[in-house]
């Protein structure tokens, strides 16, 4: 994949359309630096990913990126709570900036239109739509500079999808936090600042040996 | 919140995880029960005699000697002439002796000849001496005392009577004397409680008809006649000495070892158990090898439990991954939750052992007379206990070594 520029600015929405195969989740692990570009460079927040030594990525991943995944993306057997602090764990910068981090979690569960209560539950336990909003948490507790999420309404029905992403798009915004969304549902480009097509962005060359 | 994430991901596996931790958990209990059943009965037979400082009898192994004459386990095969004993009983260093007849039983349980010293003088547990349960020592020629299991066991009260048996599987009883429990003592966990103890009067009183192991034909002295005899015997089979000055056992020892009017055989009761010890060594070594290797066969069981588990968790590892967990965090939750299991084992294996001791106890001593106590776990059990834990570290390296490089490649992108 061949990606000749891409600037995403701060605080702002994009929605990143493309097909299955368009090479969308290989973008996102490079701007993770989970996978390493093989030239040219991927920097969020001011910072060259390709500089840093693996530990020294992990932990900048921690600390800057919130992510959401299309489902699953929580841990079934540990508490609501505990699933949102979990990233707090591996981020001691993010965990200075939430100075009571349970109080912080409870208040974006409320934030997001999930119970009172449900910080005691087992992830697991709560419905599909419910889990995507505690994931939701999860990636903007300690305000990250860059919230990535991947088809994250794909599994919720019409109308939870709606109540999600605007929730999502009031907490990040009142967070000054920038929003990659990738999702092949083209009927959300109006909710975004800018939409981009994958088509647009990147070239896919596939190698067959 | 990392431990309780990972006790957490042990309970959302509970079935397999249970089943791990309870095949660590027996396999523990049967190590340390062995370890337990083990010390026991060194203890049990080191405790069985103290305060004596030599036993005598006929020239055999000194093995063989502390056996028959303390734990009633074999036959001696020679006596000791009375002569012999009033000589030895005579010289200056010896500060009391206490002569042993066996030979006779009574049901199962053996029957004993011996003086009213041996009621002083006997000590066991750390010097603890013998203590009458119910009535009291003999004061009639037929009078018997009965340890704590024989009259648990046929259920003697004081009054009963009692026939003894000649030699030890005989069908031919003195049942023309017949003798009277005059007391019963309190239970010591040795083989006192499993012995009939009699005068040695009333050895040879029992005798006096007999010769050559069998009963003289159509002769049956009255009890009146037998008890204006002098009932002195010809022989015993042991004696247990005290000396008066420590510092004399081994003069004696040799002196006796070398006296001349017949052979005879003095030994230091501490020194033959470490002679007894050194026998059964080698079963000891392999009792405690293969259950040892139930240990590390648990443990291997865990392991591959962990393993098999690591293709289910790849998304529990690719979400920590995400939240910027690096790999060697991975690799030591899975570690930890190794530890939380073999500790959580290695505690319910522990617990097992004294529910099971508890439950056994009683068995163990009527079944084998071994007194198995009930107390704080030793230092060599805590031990034990912690060298499980680090084991089922050790253990989970391999597949936590796995999980690190599947989070490596997978990254927090797992579609599974």
């Amino acid at each position: 994949m061949h990606v000749p520029e891409l600037v995403l600015a701060a605080a702002e929405t994009v929605l990143l359309l493309g097909e299955s195969g368009s090479g969308k989740s290989t973008l996102l692990s490079l701007i993770c630096g989970t996978i390493a570009a093989q030239s040219g460079s991927v920097s969020v927040a001011g910072v060259n990913i390709a500089s840093l030594s693996p530990g020294k990525r992990d932990r900048f991943r921690a600390e800057k990126i919130g992510l959401i995944f299309q489902q699953f993306n929580l841990l079934p057997f540990a508490r609501v709570q505990d699933n949102i602090l979990l990233p707090l764990q591996f981020a001691p910068e993010r965990r200075k900036r939430v100075k009571d981090p349970p109080a912080e979690a409870k208040r974006l569960c409320i934030g997001l239109g999930l119970p009172e209560n449900v910080m005691a539950s087992r992830a697991g336990r709560l419905s599909v739509g419910q889990q995507q909003r505690v994931a939701a948490a999860r990636a903007l507790i300690g305000t990250p500079a860059l919230i990535i999420a991947d088809e994250p309404t794909s599994s919720l029905d019409a109308a939870t999808q709606t109540t999600f992403l605007d929730l999502l798009f009031a907490q990040s915004r009142a967070n000054n936090t920038t929003l990659l969304m990738v999702s092949h549902d083209t009927r959300l480009s109006g909710q975004f600042d800018r939409v981009i097509h994958m088509a647009d962005i990147a070239k896919t060359v596939r190698e067959v040996a | 919140m990392i431990l309780r994430l990972a006790s957490g991901s042990l309970f959302a596996r509970a079935l397999t995880v249970g089943m791990t931790v309870l095949a660590v958990s027996l396999s523990v209990a049967l190590f340390l029960g062995v370890e337990k059943v083990r010390t026991g009965a060194k203890a049990s037979f080191a405790d069985t005699i103290s305060g004596t400082d030599l036993i005598i009898g006929a020239r055999s192994g000194s093995v063989q000697l502390l056996l028959y004459s303390v734990f009633r386990i074999g036959n001696a095969t020679n006596n000791l002439t009375w002569e012999s004993y009033q000589d030895i009983a005579a010289r200056p260093e010896v500060d009391w002796i206490v002569p042993i007849s066996l030979g006779d039983s009574h049901r199962q349980f053996r029957v004993m000849g011996t003086t009213p010293a041996f009621f002083d003088r006997y000590r066991y547990r750390s010097g603890q001496p013998l203590a009458m349960r119910d009535g009291a020592t003999m004061s009639d020629l037929f009078d018997t005392v009965i340890g704590a299991d024989v009259a648990a066991t046929l259920g003697y009260d004081v009054g009963a009577p009692i026939v003894v048996a000649h030699g030890l599987a005989s069908f031919s009883e003195h049942e023309d004397q017949p003798f009277r429990v005059s007391g019963i003592l309190e239970k010591t966990g040795t083989p006192v409680d499993r012995t009939v103890i009699i005068s040695l009067e009333a050895i040879e009183a029992i005798h006096v008809d007999w010769q050559s192991g069998a009963q003289i034909p159509g002769q049956s002295t009255p009890v009146d006649v037998i008890r204006q005899m002098k009932l002195e015997p010809q022989a015993i089979t042991a004696a247990l000495i005290g000396v008066k000055s420590r510092l004399q056992v081994f003069g004696l020892q040799r002196s006796i070892n070398e006296y001349p009017q017949e052979p005879l055989l003095a030994i230091l009761p501490g020194v033959a158990l470490q002679e007894l010890w050194q026998i059964v060594g080698i079963a000891e070594t392999a009792l405690i090898g293969v259950s040892a290797m139930v240990v590390v066969t648990a443990l291997i069981g865990m392991m591959a439990t962990i393993f098999s588990s690591l293709n289910e968790r790849r998304r529990e590892m690719a979400i920590f991954r995400a939240m910027g967990a690096r790999p060697r965090v991975i690799l030591g939750l899975l570690v930890l939750e190794a530890v939380l299991m073999a500790a959580i084992g290695a505690a319910l294996g522990l617990a097992l052992l004294y529910i099971g001791l508890l439950i056994g106890q009683p068995f163990v001593d009527r079944a084998f007379g071994l007194w198995l106590p009930i107390q704080a776990p030793t230092l060599r059990e805590v031990w034990v206990v912690l060298g499980v834990v680090a084991a089922g570290a050790v253990v989970s390296i391999a597949p936590a070594l796995r999980a690190y490089r599947m989070s490596l490649a997978d990254g927090m992108m797992v579609r599974i």
